[in-house]
């Protein structure tokens, strides 16, 4: 790929970015909204961030993962449900799909 | 607020665990920065990636794509994938009110964790508080990653031998648990989970996250809190 296509990339991909998160931000300023949509907004992210929570640790480019993955995050999940500290949910949920891997297990 | 308040408004225990995540994503930069070195991109554009688009999957996913001569599927694949970004500015806009500047830049710091740590927070100034550190703090180790995987390479390896791949999934339900706890906020979470997931084996990355919203369709409905007037009907929205 040439030097300007790949600067072109980088510029429209950053461009577009930003232009998405900046046109929230100033819309949500901007509208004063009812209040059954300003009820809606934290659960829409809610439910964005748990779609991303499971496709992440799910799938991978369309296909389902291995299991060393989905085990280790359900560990955490385990871990946070039972209230342990946040470090310890990170530490659990990476340490057991390292570990699940170590042994072999994809 | 100034820096002292700052700090006593987010408390010891919420920076420790703000700490964890930025930690692990630094990792994860350091595998972007190898990663996008090894698929034959110049140190330069590597450096652009993380600093100027700075949302690690459509990064991951424009490099491959750049890499296997599509330039224009990086792209459209790289903004569908950061489509999400919209709704979530919506949501924590009233985060980064007070005069354009803390808009302009708060709306690049805008990544996933740092909208799950402020929604995971009980008030408006610790939700505040913990964007912007999450925001800020993730930003800079997305470089100092990104630039310690260009230069050093493959030096760490694949992050999934350390299990850094399962470690973001967890923090986020983590994160999102003060809300799952609530019946409307589970709802909306399983249901979101289950599309998105069944989705991503039909349609392009990035679109299953966005079908999740699908989930807001249980959300129920609300309880209109007694009208202060007895006026007519409020309009949806109104520009302010």
């Amino acid at each position: 790929m040439t030097t300007a296509n790949l600067v072109l990339v980088i510029a429209v991909l950053a461009v577009g970015t930003y232009s998405l998160r900046l046109v929230g931000v100033v819309l949500g300023d901007r509208l004063r909204l009812s209040p059954a949509v300003n009820r809606l907004l934290p659960l829409g992210a809610v439910a964005l961030l748990a779609a991303l929570a499971a496709t992440a640790a799910l799938t991978d480019a369309g296909q389902l993962t291995g299991v060393a993955r989905p085990v280790g995050v359900l560990a955490g999940v385990v871990a946070a449900w039972r209230r342990l500290p946040f470090v310890a949910v990170v530490l659990i949920a990476a340490a057991v799909a390292a570990g699940l891997r170590q042994l072999g297990v994809p | 607020m100034n820096v002292s308040t700052f700090w006593r408004t987010l408390g010891g225990r919420l920076v420790r665990d703000i700490g964890a995540v930025v930690l692990a994503v630094g990792f994860v930069g350091v595998s972007f920065g190898a990663i996008a070195v090894a698929s034959g991109l110049p140190a330069w554009a590597v450096l652009a990636f993380s600093a100027c688009v700075f949302a690690g999957g459509s990064q991951f996913l424009a490099v491959g794509l750049v890499a296997a001569g599509n330039p224009v599927a990086a792209i459209l694949g790289g903004l569908l994938l950061n489509a999400r970004h919209l709704p979530f500015g919506l949501a924590v806009s009233d985060l980064l009110a007070g005069g354009w500047g803390r808009r302009l830049i708060g709306s690049h710091l805008m990544v996933d964790e740092a909208v799950a740590f402020a929604l995971a927070q009980p008030d408006r100034p610790r939700r505040r508080a913990a964007y912007w550190l999450t925001g800020a703090s993730i930003f800079v180790f997305w470089q100092a990653g990104t630039v310690a995987g260009v230069y050093l390479g493959g030096v760490m390896g694949d992050p999934t031998r350390y299990g850094l791949d399962a470690a973001f999934p967890a923090a986020l339900v983590a994160l999102l648990l003060p809300r799952l706890r609530e019946p409307a906020g589970l709802r909306v979470g399983l249901v979101a989970a289950a599309v998105a997931v069944a989705a991503s084996f039909f349609v392009p990355p990035g679109l299953p996250v966005l079908l999740g919203l699908a989930g807001l369709l249980v959300a129920g409905r609300m309880r209109r809190p007694p009208a202060p007037d007895e006026s007519t009907v409020e309009p949806a929205m109104e520009v302010r």
